[in-house]
């Protein structure tokens, strides 16, 4: 491999570590909303608004820190609204997630119309990383490129998926968790309080849902506009599917989903590759998030192959006290 | 058997959504969205409009994954009254946003006029619907301003003759009503492209970078027309481009522009509508040229050279007072600069030019400014012979200059299937990429 193929590489796995990192966050904070057993459709809505409410906070305060911290409770807040439908009214939790979806994005269109002219929002800082570079070997070629000048969130994604990981699989209230979503009336008898603790999950689904908002609107695009997330939300509810709710996957799927946004672009520019520089191919390209999606939500339909596939087994049923089945 | 319903209800909404996501790009504004095979839908569809005192009629129009309501404004006894249908949501800081600046022009100059506005209405048979409506509720002008209302304009506007239709960015038109309204951003992008190969030529790279939306006459045009200006000022630049298939991504525009940086380009122009690449320039230490709204550079100003914007005020405003004086005719409307519907930001009376401009250039386009404000240098003579595509072949021979049809690329095929009667047909159709892009360059397939 020669230097330019090296550099479109790293050009392109760097992109993809830096835009799929909101989408990492949202993915992962639906997974352990569903693990829980409440399926929440309304990240789109949620991540709309955190990206604003972390924007403005960050605006308003000079701290960007402030506004994450803004933008995760938001998103919070709203997802405890689902949780009240879902759990205590016991409602529909597919029309209330696509409810929510509208709520988040109808909301931060009022609310932040007077944010659109701003660009001089206090970002989350770059991490500089210049002695990388003096690693022997792999240091120049591949470390330096890829992180030399990464956003602090790249690091936030990097710790938060072994952490959740490790929670869910091998800590006590990771154990509680997996039981509210798989068998919550088992769990009950076990003590364990199943609504409060649902609560609990949705609300950190919507936090994290929030932080990747936040990201976007605070360092991957540090801009507010309508609609910035562009259906980010939308995908990252597929991809819980895609990744069998297991937090690796997920991760990889959001950085694999973030590079070929990227991908279809750098291809125009790449003359020794005829076919493939041929911008039609790019289109191809930007649908496989979509169509990897449809293909995984098609899987999942089918009872025996969601089981392998690893979905909750209780996950969109509202626990009833006292009443049969899950 | 409860949960599996409801798990094939929720996989069925959201293999729904994720088309309707995919098939619209996120949704956003735009001049051409219909010729593009796009529909939009958007899920947040408000109405507007000042001082509107009793509720009005109420629609049902198909949104993003379900039906939204739409209250069709009321209209203000004694007073012209004058409705805007917009594509997309007034907060774009784009397209939708300089043509809501324009509303407001027109409410503050405009002597007794009333204006209201619906947003993020989508193209179709929906749009027809609202259209009919507001028409019904007796506003004397409506202005639908996307591409993709030009068929539903056109069929309201024949069972409405009493009242003004005017569609922005097509072709169509009738003799009692209806007319339409576009303008020559060629010529601002001409000149935003001499600023562009004259600072990347100060920066030593000669590699501009510029973003298009989609495969349309429009976005070649604009694009050759920056291509052409920068060669005018840096004669060995290259310009690279990025293809988006969206107007509106904000994390696409953004790579787009970061995928040209990487391959060498200091300077980023783009055609879409989040100042996004701008600041992916700004954040290099390079330069960028925004879009459509005159202040779509505030907050960038150290990074930011200029911006080719839409005023659409003083048309929308001259229209309607040839309207209340009764002598209002529909016409194909195509303003130039000298008609005042266009500005290059920092040249324009009362402005002064951002810091990173080369001072060099200044006067030059100062000047070619004053000459297409005078009417002296329009866009016939930025598309005159002789001129070569990237592929060095002779397009356009010395001597001649692109008409009217070939500039807005209208092919027999084109002009056939929106039924555009009236127009003569290109012959050297706006399909090509002037000397000046990358060699390896290309336009995509639109289908």
């Amino acid at each position: 491999m020669d230097g330019t193929t090296l550099i479109f590489i790293f050009n392109i796995v760097s992109a993809g570590l830096r835009t799929g990192t909101p989408l990492l966050f949202a993915t992962i904070g639906e997974l352990i909303t569903e693990r829980a057993g409440v399926l929440n459709l309304g990240v789109e809505g949620m991540m709309l608004a955190g990206a604003l409410a972390g924007f403005a906070v960050s605006f308003s305060t000079g701290n960007p820190w402030l506004g994450v911290a803004a933008g995760m409770l938001a998103a919070g807040v709203l997802s405890l609204l689902h949780g009240l439908v879902a759990i205590s009214l016991r409602g529909d939790q597919v029309v209330s997630g696509l409810a929510l979806a509208f709520v988040g994005r109808g909301l931060t269109a009022v609310l932040g119309a007077r944010y659109v002219q701003i660009r001089d929002v206090p970002r989350l800082p770059n991490i500089e990383m210049p002695f990388l570079n003096d690693i022997p070997l792999i240091g120049p070629t591949i470390l330096g490129p890829l992180f030399g000048r990464q956003n602090i969130v790249l690091y936030l994604g990097f710790l938060l998926v072994p952490l959740v990981w490790f929670f869910i699989n091998r800590t006590r209230a990771g154990l509680n968790l997996r039981a509210i979503g798989e068998y919550p009336a088992a769990a009950d008898a076990a003590g364990i309080n199943v609504v409060r603790l649902r609560y609990f999950y949705v609300f950190v689904g919507g936090m994290l849902a929030g932080l990747a908002g936040a990201s976007l609107s605070l360092a991957v695009t540090p801009l507010w506009i309508e609609d910035m997330t562009a259906g980010q939300g939308w995908i990252a509810v597929g991809l819980v599917i895609f990744a069998g709710w297991d937090p690796w996957r997920a991760a990889l799927g959001s950085y694999i989903f973030g590079a070929l946004r990227r991908l279809p672009l750098d291809l125009q520019s790449v003359s020794w590759l005829p076919f493939a520089s041929n911008p039609i191919l790019g289109t191809w390209l930007s649908m496989i998030p979509y169509l990897f999606t449809i293909v995984a939500l098609m899987f999942s339909s089918r009872e025996a192959a969601r089981k392998r596939l690893g979905a909750p087994a209780a996950l969109g049923v509202p626990y009833v006290r006292g009443e049969r089945g899950l | 058997m409860e949960q599996k319903r409801l798990f094939r209800l929720f996989i069925f909404a959201l293999i729904a959504a994720l088309i309707l996501v995919a098939c619209t790009g996120g949704g956003g504004d735009t001049g051409t969205t219909e010729e593009t095979g796009q529909t939009e839908t958007e899920g947040t569809t408000e109405t507007g409009g000042e001082e509107t005192t009793a509720e009005g009629e109420t629609l049902t129009v198909q949104g993003f994954d379900g039906e939204v309501q739409v209250t069709i404004p009321t209209i203000e006894e004694g007073k012209t009254n004058v409705a805007f249908v917009y594509v997309g949501p007034i907060g774009d800081g784009g397209w939708t946003f300089a043509h809501n600046q324009g509303r407001l022009y027109l409410e503050e100059n405009g002597n007794n006029v009333h204006t209201a506005y619906l947003e993020s209405i989508p193209e179709g048979a929906d749009a027809e619907r609202v259209i009919r409506s507001l028409a019904r509720q007796g506003f004397d002008v409506i202005f639908t301003t996307s591409f993709g209302y030009m068929e539903p304009t056109a069929i309201v506007a024949e069972e409405f003759p009493d009242t003004a239709f005017i569609h922005i960015s097509g072709q169509k038109k009738n003799d009692t009503n209806f007319g339409n309204v576009f303008g020559a951003m060629e010529e601002m992008k001409y000149l935003a492209g001499m600023i562009a190969g004259a600072k990347a030529a100060e920066d030593g790279s000669k590699r501009v970078g510029i973003i298009a939306p989609w495969p349309i006459a429009e976005v070649i045009r604009l694009s050759n027309a920056a291509a052409l200006g920068m060669r005018r000022t840096c004669p060995d630049c290259i310009m690279d481009i990025r293809w988006i298939f969206t107007w509106f991504d904000p994390v696409k525009e953004r790579e787009a522009a970061e995928s040209m940086l990487d391959a060498g380009a200091t300077v980023i122009i783009t055609g879409a509508d989040t100042p996004g690449p701008v600041q992916a320039a700004a954040d290099r230490g390079f330069t960028g040229i925004a879009y459509d709204s005159d202040n779509a550079c505030a907050g960038l100003e150290s990074n930011c050279l200029t911006v080719p914007y839409w005023n659409w005020g003083p048309v929308y405003l001259d229209i309607v007072e040839q309207v209340q004086a009764g002598t209002w005719q529909p016409e194909d409307f195509y303003g130039s600069t000298a008609d005042g519907m266009l500005g290059l930001f920092g040249f324009m009376e009362g402005q002064t030019p951002y810091p990173s401009v080369p001072e060099s250039v200044i006067p030059e386009v100062q000047e070619v400014l004053q000459q297409m404000l005078n009417g002296e240098f329009t866009r016939f003579d930025i598309f005159s012979g002789p001129i070569m595509d990237n592929h060095g072949n002779l397009v356009v021979p010395e001597g001649v200059s692109l008409t009217q049809s070939d500039l807005e690329g209208l092919t027999e095929g084109y002009m056939e299937a929106f039924g555009i009667t009236g127009r003569e047909p290109c012959t050297i159709c706006m399909n090509f990429l002037v000397e000046g892009f990358d060699p390896t360059a290309e336009i995509p397939p639109l289908d």
